[in-house]
C-alpha cells in the first residue's frame, strides 16, 4: 500500500517531556518510580470458557510519558487486540491474564466504572478507518464536544466552543463551519483529524493509534503523522503507535515491539531494531521495505503466510517461514534473550 | 426542503388522480349499475323508460366521460351523495376518518414505542433468558389471528370481568374516560398483532448497530452505556425501523378494518365494507380515495422523518 516510507527520521534519544499538569480531581496519581504503561506476561484469550482461543501470549512492554512505542507485525498478529486489551475493550467473552498497569494503577482489577472514566479522559484511542469510526448521524463537533460533557462536566455551549477550538488545533480550516458537518461531508484526512481532535479533547496521558494512516492517501499519511508528533511534543502524552508497516512505525517510534502470532519476537530502541535486527522476522520486515538495503527489482515479501494464533506450531512460530530454521527451532519455544542493551529477541540462533 | 415538499405533494396528487380513475373504472366493472338497483324495486319499468333514465343520468356515457364529470365536481369539493344514507358523502366520511385516525394513530404510536423498546432490550441482552422471553412474545403476537384475540378480549374484559365495553363508540357525554374505555380493546388488539414483527426487526437493527465501529469508538470515549445507547445507537437503529414502518403504513389501515368491524368502531374500514356490500358506489369510491390520500400523506411524513434521522439522505438539495 504505502510503499514510499523510508526510515529517515529516527527519533531515538529524545528526552522525556514533562506531562502537562491537570486539575481534574479524578486524575490518577502517578507513581514516580513506574512507567506510565506496563504490561507483564499479558495474555488475551477470546471466546467462551469451553472454546477459548489465545490471541495474545506473554506480552511484556512498558512505556514512559512522552515516549512512543511502535508495535509492528503482519495483519492478524494481535496488534489491535493488544490495544483493545489496554483500553479495556477486548471483545466479550474474554479472559485477560498477566499484569496491566497504567499510571500506577492495576487496570485488570479496577472496577468497571473507574475503567470507563479512564477511557477517553486518560487513555484515548484512534482507529484505522475514520469513516466507520465516526457516528454517521451526529455532527462531528457534537462527537468531539461530548468528551468534555462526559469527562469534564462541561455545558453544551462550552463543549461546542471547545470542539471548534480542537478542530482548529488539529489543523482543520474554517473549524466553526466544519463542526456542524457530518462525517460523510469530510475527506478521509479531515475525518482522521476529527478522530484525533476527539482523542486529545481531554488531554489524555496515553494515546493509542491503531493503524491511523493505513486507510489514507499517501500524501495525507505524512500530514497525520506530523500532526500526531506535534501534539505529542506539545502535550507530553505517551503514544502506542500500531502499524503493519515498519516504515511508518520507524518515523514515529522511540521503541519498537515486533509481534508475530500473538507474541513479541523482538523489542528494543527503534534505532537498534531497525539497523541491527536480531530476529529473522524483523530482518525480513526490514528487507521488504523499499529503498532499504540492496536494490531489488521485485519488492521482496517474506515467504509464506503468517500463522493463526489459533494453531500455533510447537516451538518457534516463525519456523515454517524462517530462512535460518534448524531442527531445534521446532522443539522448544525460544525465550526472549538480551542481544544488546535494551534490545531483546526470541530466537534460539541469535546470541549477544 | 420547500422544493422537496412541493415535489412530493405534486407526486402524491398525481398518484391520487391515477388511483381515482382506476377505482372509478373498477367500480364500473361491478355487476349492475345504479339504475338497475334503483329499478329492481319497481318491476313495472319498461325498457324504454330505462333507456330514457340512463340517458338522463348519463349512465350510458363512456367511462372516460363519466369520470371527467365526476372529477370536475370532486375538484370543486362536490363529492356527491351516498345512495343509501342520502347524505353528502363528506358528511359521512369526515367523522369516520377521524375515528380511524384515533384508533390507528394510538395503536401506531404504542406499538412502535413498545417494539423499539423491546427490540433494544432484546439486542442488549442477546442470548439471555430476557431475549428469549421477548422473542417468545413477539412470535405469539405475530402468529395470533386478530379476530381470535379480539373475541378472547371481549369475552374476558367485557363479558367475564365487565371492565370494558364490548364495542361501539363512546357517547360525547362520557368524555375522555369513555373514549379510553372504548379504545382500549381495539387498540390492544392492533398493538399485540403489530408489535411482534417490528420488535424482531428492531432487535436485528440494534444488534447490527451495536457491532459497528462507531459504537466501539463511543466505548473508547468512555461514554456511559446509557449515553452510548441513546445518543449513538438508537438513532442509527431507528433508520431501518422507520423504513419498515413506512412500508407498513398501508397495512395499518387494512389491518384496522377487521378490528373496527369486530369492535363496532365507526371508522373507515367499516364504512368501506358497508358501502361495497350496499352497492353505494360513490361512497365506496370517495372512501377509498381518502384512505389513499391519508397513506400518501403519512408516507411524506415518513420521508421527512427519514431525512431528519439520516443526514446522508438529502432532500433533493444538500442540507447545509
Ligand atoms: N472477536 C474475535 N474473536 C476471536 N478472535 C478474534 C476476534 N477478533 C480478532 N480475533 C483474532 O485475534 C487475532 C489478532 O487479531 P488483531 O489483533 O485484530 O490483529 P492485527 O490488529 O494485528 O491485524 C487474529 O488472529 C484474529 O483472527
Ligand atoms: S528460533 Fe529458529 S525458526 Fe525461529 S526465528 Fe530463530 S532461527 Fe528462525
Ligand atoms: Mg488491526
Amino acid at each position: 500500500m504505502s510503499g514510499s516510507w523510508r526510515i529517515t527520521s529516527l527519533r531515538g534519544g529524545r528526552g522525556t517531556a514533562s506531562c502537562t499538569d491537570d486539575q481534574r480531581p479524578f486524575r490518577v496519581a502517578t507513581a514516580l518510580t513506574e512507567p506510565l504503561l506496563v504490561g507483564r506476561a499479558l495474555t488475551v484469550d477470546l471466546g467462551p470458557a469451553h472454546d477459548r482461543t489465545s490471541v495474545i501470549t506473554g506480552l511484556d512492554f512498558s512505556l514512559a510519558a512522552g515516549r512512543t512505542l511502535g508495535v509492528v507485525g503482519e495483519s492478524g498478529c494481535g496488534k489491535s487486540m493488544t490495544a483493545l486489551a489496554i483500553m479495556g475493550l477486548a471483545p466479550s467473552p474474554h479472559r485477560i491474564g498477566g499484569v496491566l498497569r497504567f499510571a500506577g494503577q492495576d487496570l485488570l482489577t479496577m472496577p468497571q466504572d473507574r475503567r470507563r472514566q479512564l477511557r477517553g479522559a486518560d487513555m484515548a484511542m484512534i482507529f484505522q478507518e475514520p469513516m466507520t469510526a465516526l457516528n454517521p448521524v451526529v455532527p462531528v463537533g457534537v462527537q468531539i464536544g461530548e468528551m468534555l460533557i462526559v469527562h469534564d462536566n462541561a455545558s453544551e455551549t462550552a463543549a461546542s466552543r471547545a470542539a471548534v477550538a480542537l478542530l482548529e488545533r488539529v489543523g482543520i480550516a474554517d473549524p466553526a463551519r466544519r463542526a456542524s458537518a457530518y462525517p460523510h461531508e469530510l475527506s478521509g484526512g479531515m475525518r482522521q483529524r476529527v478522530m484525533i481532535a476527539m482523542a486529545i479533547a481531554c488531554k489524555p496521558r496515553l494515546l493509542i493509534a491503531d493503524e491511523p494512516t493505513t486507510a489514507l492517501d499517501v500524501s495525507v499519511q505524512a500530514q497525520i503523522l506530523d500532526l500526531l508528533l506535534e501534539l505529542q511534543r506539545d502535550t507530553g502524552m505517551a503514544m502506542v503507535f500500531i502499524s503493519h508497516n515498519l516504515g511508518v512505525v520507524s518515523a514515529v517510534a522511540d521503541d519498537i515491539m515486533v509481534m508475530y502470532a500473538g507474541r513479541a519476537v523482538e523489542t528494543g530502541p527503534a534505532q537498534r531494531v531497525l539497523t541491527a535486527p536480531a530476529h529473522p522476522y524483523t530482518a525480513g520486515l526490514i528487507a521488504t521495505l523499499p529503498d532499504i538495503g540492496r536494490r531489488q527489482k521485485i519488492l521482496p515479501v517474506i515467504e509464506g503466510s503468517p500463522v493463526n494464533p489459533r494453531n500455533r506450531p510447537p516451538g518457534c512460530a516463525f519456523a515454517p517461514r524462517c530462512p535460518l530454521v534448524i531442527a531445534e527451532c521446532r522443539t522448544g519455544l525460544p525465550a526472549m534473550v538480551i542481544v544488546s542493551p535494551g534490545q531483546e529477541a526470541a530466537c534460539i540462533r541469535c546470541t549477544a | 426542503m420547500g422544493r422537496f415538499l412541493l415535489g412530493r405533494i405534486t407526486g402524491a396528487g398525481i398518484v391520487l388522480l391515477l388511483k381515482s380513475f382506476v377505482i372509478f373504472a373498477l367500480i364500473g366493472l361491478m355487476p349492475g349499475d345504479p339504475l338497475d338497483l334503483m329499478m329492481n324495486a319497481n318491476p313495472e319499468t319498461t325498457p324504454e323508460q330505462m333507456a330514457h333514465l340512463r340517458a338522463m343520468y348519463g349512465v350510458d356515457l363512456p367511462i372516460t366521460q363519466r369520470y371527467w364529470t365526476w372529477l370536475v365536481a370532486a375538484l370543486q369539493g362536490d363529492f356527491g351523495y351516498s345512495r343509501i344514507q342520502h347524505r353528502p358523502v363528506l358528511d359521512i366520511i369526515i367523522p369516520a376518518l377521524g375515528n380511524t385516525l384515533i384508533l390507528t394513530g394510538a395503536a401506531f404510536v404504542l406499538s412502535t414505542t413498545l417494539a423499539v423498546t423491546l427490540g433494544t432490550i432484546a439486542a442488549l441482552k442477546r442470548g439471555t433468558w430476557i431475549d428469549r422471553i421477548i422473542n417468545l412474545f413477539a412470535f405469539a403476537g405475530i402468529s395470533v389471528p386478530s379476530f381470535w384475540l379480539g373475541l378472547l378480549m371481549i369475552y374476558l374484559f367485557a363479558v367475564r370481568l365487565g371492565w370494558l365495553p364490548a364495542g361501539g363508540m363512546p357517547r360525547p357525554e362520557q368524555g375522555y374516560g369513555g373514549m379510553l374505555a372504548h379504545l382500549a380493546m381495539p387498540v390492544m388488539t392492533l398493538v399485540i398483532v403489530e408489535t411482534g414483527g417490528l420488535a424482531r426487526y428492531a432487535r436485528a437493527a440494534m444488534i447490527e448497530v451495536l457491532s459497528q465501529d462507531y459504537i466501539r469508538t463511543a466505548r473508547a470515549k468512555g461514554l456511559t452505556d446509557r449515553r452510548m445507547l441513546v445518543r449513538h445507537a438508537l438513532r442509527n437503529a431507528l433508520i431501518p425501523v422507520l423504513t419498515l414502518v413506512a412500508l407498513q403504513l398501508g397495512g395499518l389501515f387494512s389491518g384496522a378494518a377487521l378490528t373496527e368491524a369486530m369492535f363496532a368502531w365507526r371508522g373507515m374500514g367499516r364504512l368501506i365494507l358497508e358501502a361495497i356490500l350496499g352497492n353505494d358506489y360513490n361512497l365506496a369510491l370517495v372512501c377509498l380515495m381518502f384512505v389513499t390520500a391519508t397513506i400518501l400523506i403519512a408516507n411524506i411524513c415518513a420521508d421527512i422523518a427519514y431525512t431528519w434521522l439520516d443526514p446522508r439522505i438529502s432532500l433533493g438539495k444538500r442540507r447545509r
